[in-house]
């Protein structure tokens, strides 16, 4: 923002006796000044109340590293300090060690080690004893040794991703020369099943990031957070849109770059489902067996039918069609490898609402696609019937892998 | 053990203590004949039945001298040591209920009685005159752990009555807490003596006078309602009628089984015998071989059903309600339902760390667990 690029108010006026900066940041300084005034001579004491302050500890993540010890890391996203008195496992007072001091301070987290005989398959529950007696708890599920990033657990989820979400892309993507063959009408009617996939998916993941963003500490506000992710996302991929992407002259995407967005789209809610995947695993609450792999597997396939409408016309470089598998799949493998050792639930709820702006950036591409097309657009009733089996092979896909 | 450091960030008694030092004997036995067994261990260690002995001083061990609470630095233990030599150590509350001038110490509450201010009716009859003052005031119930309390003389348990049968007691109560409050001793008394109906106002005074019969262990608490709360918030105390004729020669010692609902949901989050959990298992009991033992047991325990006493490598006489002199039960374990209490009589034949505690496992668990350390030469 420069002074010459707003208009003048007063022409004529040239004494230049505050720089128009100071003018911008001249209520944020006082504000500074006041919030400095209030702590310091403030009547803070007016707005504290007798009773002991609210308390508000949020358990993260649970692991169990390897037999006989338990690790709990805690978040503060309450208003005030909070100290750790005692830690109670399974309702008995239990030793441990705290990688810093007992309070913990806002927005502050811990991690405390607790040497405790977990028993391999069986729930557990840990509770943290606060000074002023209020209680804190956080839950193993099914008790399992937490995989630790060595080759094998790498390279187990790259196996998994590779299955849930490489492999059906790609094979979805074979749908290419099929595609092909079948008439505008057919292809519009798999664009819109495309668009019903994407929404379906869009919600799928909203919900989670709902879900998510309850148990994000208090303070770091989780449903701002799912707000946030998912405008920001959207607008800021429509500001790109603007800006790239386009062909010819009536401004027109090009089919290769609405590829690229839903691949993309998909590949960030891919990205998401690898976290909670991941993380599902390593603290034990799913098993995954071959039906849950097998299931991914069904479910992701249809994705890949989508990522390949759009460019059923085009004649795409193999390079090209490998890049689209990739970007929607290998989330998948990343997800999974982070979550494993790395989850928490604040990252999750970010990465699925990320997710959920990219689909509602490529359903909002995908209907102006629709809305130039002369035949009556996504109202057409093979169109809607389309869009209605998109959600319903999602749905139908979905029995195998929800929980 | 080089990494029992990093549980002992609470500030521990300021003089030094023996017990820092004991009790490591009794579970090296176990530990060095099967590394692999130590879930075995632990699980026996919860039905209270293996050498629990260990955790008399394990943790009682030097803090790192800052206040608890401030944000002192834990040694960070990046590869969970503790677990590496787990025993029953273990199982406890971290650090040490700090014991500082006119706060609580449950070590000398077990061996004190208040005997009265004694004087003599003109009718030859024995006056003794208390005084107990009702206030708010904040217990450290485990290291770390305060709790809202209302005391009698700002503990908790209060102070222990103790007299003769047939003596006329006095208490002059003062109500300094913040609501209205009474004191119901257990005993054959007036109805107006009662402590029942005559709730004290905050700020008000009432002197409860009655002659101390029948002889046996009692307890007073406050009746005021919600009778539940003004319990469970810390208002009782043993009340102790000696017989005429008294009891036999023994080393006397109180405990009050109690619990303490830190977060109010309705259950104890801590368990204790004279209210801080696990201070006997830190700081064991000395008591003489063959030295005769009577512990005055009353249980007050709120919220839950019952709650109970167990004696490790001993069995005790058992009197209950400490009302008859001659008949008693020999056992190891004695269940008490609240206001139910007992008097226990034993003397240990071997040496060594003997346990007592709950015999619900989750009690001993949470906190009510003690130690007796026997000591002296098993061959005299």
């Amino acid at each position: 923002m420069s002074e010459d690029a707003l208009p003048s108010a007063r022409p004529g006026h040239t004494r230049r006796t505050v720089p128009i900066w100071l003018k911008g940041m001249g209520p944020l300084l006082l504000l500074v000044v006041l919030v400095f005034l209030f702590l310091r001579f403030g009547p803070v004491g007016v707005f504290r109340q007798a009773f002991p302050p609210v308390e508000e500890l949020t358990v993260e993540r649970i692991t169990l590293p390897r037999p006989g010890q338990m690790q709990v890391r805690v978040v503060n996203g309450g208003p005030e300090p909070v100290t750790i008195a005692q830690v109670t496992v399974d309702d008995a007072a239990w030793a441990h060690a705290l990688n810093g001091g007992r309070t913990v301070g806002r927005l502050e987290s811990r991690t405390i080690t607790i040497p405790y005989p977990w028993v391999e398959g069986e729930p557990h529950t840990i509770t943290l004893l606060t000074s002023t007696g209020t209680t804190f708890s956080g839950e193993v599920a099914v008790a399992t040794q937490t995989p630790t990033a060595d080759a094998r657990y790498l390279s187990t989820f790259a196996l998994l991703g590779v299955y849930a979400g490489v492999i059906p892309v790609f094979l979805g993507l074979l749908w290419l020369p099929f595609l092909r063959g079948i008439g505008q009408r057919w292809l519009d009617f798999f664009l819109s099943l495309t668009i019903g996939l994407l929404v379906f998916l869009g919600v799928d993941a909203l919900a989670e990031a709902l879900e998510l963003a309850a148990r994000v500490p208090g303070a770091f506000q989780g449903l701002s957070l799912v707000v946030l992710g998912t405008v920001g996302t959207l607008l800021v991929l429509m500001a790109l849109g603007q800006w790239k992407g386009k062909t010819g002259a009536g401004g027109e995407r090009s089919p290769m770059y609405v590829s690229m967005l839903i691949a993309l789209g998909i590949g960030l809610h891919n990205l998401g489902e690898g976290l909670a995947i991941g993380s599902s695993y390593a603290t034990g609450e799913i098993a995954l067996g071959t039906f849950l792999v097998v299931g991914f597997l069904i479910h992701n396939t249809t994705e890949g039918l989508g990522i390949v409408a759009p460019i059923a016309h085009e004649r795409p470089s193999l390079g090209h069609l490998v890049l689209l598998g990739a970007l929607a799949g290998v989330p998948t493998v990343l997800g999974a490898w982070i979550g494993g050792f790395s989850y928490s639930p604040l990252w999750t709820t970010l990465f699925f609402a990320i997710g959920v702006g990219a689909i509602a950036q490529v359903v909002y591409e995908l209907w102006r696609l629709f809305a130039r097309r002369a035949e009556g657009g996504l109202a057409r009733p093979l169109n809607v019937a389309g869009l209605l089996c998109g959600m319903l092979v999602m749905y139908a896909t979905g029995l195998f892998v929800a929980g | 053990m080089p990494d029992q450091e990093s549980m002992g960030e609470y500030n521990n008694r300021s003089e030094p203590s023996e017990s820092r030092t004991v009790g490591n004997e009794p579970a090296s036995e176990a530990q060095t004949t099967a590394p692999l067994s130590r879930r075995q261990l632990l699980k026996a260690g919860a039905l209270g039945a293996a050498a629990l002995a260990a955790a008399g001083g394990a943790l009682a061990r030097p803090g790192r001298g800052a206040a608890q609470g401030r944000g002192d630095s834990a040694s960070p233990d990046a590869h969970g040591g503790p677990a590496e030599h787990s025993s029953h150590e273990t199982m406890m509350s971290v650090g040490d209920v700090e014991v500082k001038p006119g706060s609580f110490d449950p070590t000398a509450f077990l061996t004190h009685f208040d005997t009265g201010k004694v004087s003599r009716l003109p009718s030859g009859q024995t006056l003794r005159e208390y005084q107990i003052v009702a206030m708010d005031r904040e217990v450290e119930v485990a290291p770390g752990v305060f709790f809202p309390a209302w005391t009698f003389n700002g503990q908790v348990p209060g102070p222990t009555i103790r007299c003769t049968e047939g003596d006329r007691v006095r208490v002059k109560f003062i109500n300094g807490g913040s609501h209205p409050h009474t004191i119901h001793f257990h005993g054959i008394h007036a109805a107006n003596m009662d402590g029942s109906f005559e709730i004290i106002p905050a700020g008000g005074v009432f002197t409860y006078d009655f002659d101390a019969e029948p002889f046996g262990l009692h307890l007073y608490h406050c009746h005021s309602v919600p009778l539940k709360r003004h319990i469970h918030k810390g208002l009782y105390g043993v009340f102790i009628i000696d017989p005429k004729e008294g009891r036999p020669q023994a080393r006397e010692m109180v405990m009050m089984m109690n619990g303490f609902d830190t977060n109010f949901d309705g259950e104890n989050e801590i368990y204790a015998v004279n209210t801080v959990a696990h201070h006997y298992q830190k700081h064991p009991i000395p008591i003489g071989l063959g030295e005769q033992v009577r512990v005055y047991l009353v249980n007050i325990t709120e919220f839950d059903l019952i709650n109970s006493f167990h004696l490790h490598g001993n069995f005790f006489r058992l009197y209950r309600t400490g009302t008859r002199l001659d008949q008693y039960e020999f056992t190891d374990t004695v269940m008490l339902c609240q206001g139910e209490r007992a008097v226990l009589e034993f003397a240990y034949k071997f040496p060594g760390k003997f346990l007592f505690h709950a015999h619900q496992s989750e009690f001993a668990e949470l906190g009510w667990t003690g130690l007796f350390d026997v000591q002296g030469r098993s061959n005299v």
